[in-house]
């Protein structure tokens, strides 16, 4: 086998694939060189096996559409062309309508976005969504410790990280914690990591949270997939000098 | 509490204007005139109209960072777009994007709603089973019913923050599509016969067919 070096486009599907082709090629959409294309597309599909990618069915559904076509084309007694359409109309349509929704999607993005270009008063807490600030309980451990390493990243990319010897105790940020939400009920997963700068620190409060979690003292909820994690005081305000108590298990 | 004296001509017209300023500059939420005349009774929605059109000149001519926009049929007022990097940064967070799949599944929807699923995926090409959840999450689309089909599919819809969001008044103030519209089979057909056409000419067609009376050659 050759060794070669590819450069994959990522393609969203058999139709923005093909579209890609016919660019390449400079050809005419509506006069399509149905066997350089088709040839073309197998080659793609064949890469992508090579590199072990998974081939979604939309895609093999169109390889077999245009051998399909490419077949038709062959076949001889098509002379009375008026009478008998041209079997590439098949893929034609469908690429004008995908080109079209592209200009369609196009004329979208360019438009002034709020949230992106423009901005209006309190924008940021009517976008989020947080429909009647109703707790949702399905963050997993794995969301918050996605967000946990997000943070992470973010502060190294700053430069700004250094690992030390450990200052910092569970108990801690655990009462720094609970003082936060004694303010504010309500705060953002990153909110409680403000002014960290040491990955241990870091490391400290994300399990001084875990435990407060299992204490049952604060509510960890995601109201959207994408919006950000939340917090929330299940305490009253008298109540936590809670730890101290069960102070065992610190890490 | 009286909250309008009663001024009359010039002053009153004044007053009028500078309540409603102080109403956009407060809500979080574009105002309809409804809102508005809520707060202002026995004032005419048409009097109401008149002072917003008025804000809204004023502000443009005073070249602010900012601008009364009418969005889904409401008034906002709204930064201008050369501002937004600066905003982001005070808000701390990054512009809020859509992948471009999402972009094109908004768009399908947008344009051809009410529309299913298999439509939907019918001109991507692919599934979008995911889109269409984080679409829904994010209130620009909504279910609007189920089709009397087999299998009972869902409608899909946008949503009034879709236009708040993209700065559209309403659904006939979306970017008119250009001419492929209607492209039906007849007219891929039709467009055929003219062998040497391509699809940009055909593009053009119509911006052609408004300036052909008077074509340029005419002069030498």
């Amino acid at each position: 086998m050759m060794d070669y070096e590819v450069k994959l486009e990522m393609f969203e599907g058999p139709l923005d694939l093909l579209l890609h082709l016919i660019h390449k090629n400079e050809v005419d959409i509506f006069d399509i060189p149905i066997a350089t294309i088709t040839d073309q597309y197998l080659a793609y599909l064949e890469l992508m096996k090579s590199l072990e990618m998974s081939i979604a069915g939309d895609f093999l559904v169109m390889a077999s559409t245009l051998i399909h076509i490419k077949s038709r084309m062959l076949l001889p007694g098509r002379s009375d062309e008026d009478e008998e359409e041209d079997p590439r109309l098949e893929i034609t349509r469908p690429l004008l309508e995908y080109m079209q929704l592209k200009e369609m999607a196009k004329e979208l993005a360019e438009r002034e976005i709020l949230g992106r270009d423009v901005f209006a008063r309190n924008y940021a807490t009517s976008f989020d969504e947080y429909p009647d600030m109703v707790p949702n309980p399905d963050v997993t451990l794995f969301q918050l410790m996605d967000a946990f390493r997000r943070i992470v990243l973010r502060e190294e990319g700053q430069g700004n990280l250094k690992v030390s010897l450990e200052k910092w105790s569970v108990k801690d940020k655990v009462e720094s914690i609970i003082s936060l939400l004694r303010e504010k009920p309500d705060i953002f997963f990153e909110d409680i990591f403000k002014e960290h700068r040491e990955i241990s620190e870091f490391v400290v409060t994300f399990l001084a949270l875990l435990e407060l979690v299992h204490m049952g003292l604060i509510k960890v909820f995601q109201p959207s997939q994408e919006s950000r994690i939340r917090l929330t005081a299940c305490f009253d305000e008298g109540d936590p000098s809670v730890y101290g108590g069960e102070d065992g298990r610190t890490a | 509490m009286r909250v309008i004296h009663p001024f009359t001509g010039e002053r009153m017209e004044e007053q009028l204007k500078l309540i409603i300023e102080s109403l956009l500059f407060s809500a979080d939420k574009p105002l309809l005139v409804k809102d508005i005349q809520g707060c202002l009774p026995g004032r005419e929605p048409r009097e109401i109209v008149e002072a917003l059109e008025t804000l809204a000149h004023e502000y443009d001519a005073m070249n602010r960072s900012f601008s009364l926009k009418e969005v889904a049929q409401g008034y906002q007022i709204r930064t201008k777009p050369d501002y937004g990097p600066y905003v982001l940064r005070m808000m701390k967070r990054s512009a809020t994007r859509l992948s471009p799949a999402s972009m094109e599944t908004l768009a399908i929807i947008a344009y051809k709603q009410p529309v299913i699923r298999q439509e939907i995926e019918q001109f991507r090409g692919v599934d979008t089973g995911g889109i269409l959840r984080t679409l829904l999450e994010r209130n620009l689309i909504r279910i609007m019913g189920r089709k009397h089909l087999p299998g009972r599919p869902l409608i899909y819809g946008t949503t009034r923050k879709f236009l708040e969001v993209f700065d559209l008044n309403s659904l006939e103030s979306l970017p008119k599509l250009k001419e492929i519209k209607e492209f039906g089979i007849g007219e891929i057909q039709a467009t055929q016969t003219h062998e040497n056409k391509t699809p940009e000419a055909s593009a053009v067609q119509e911006e052609a067919v408004e300036t052909d009376p008077s074509p340029t050659d005419s002069g030498s």
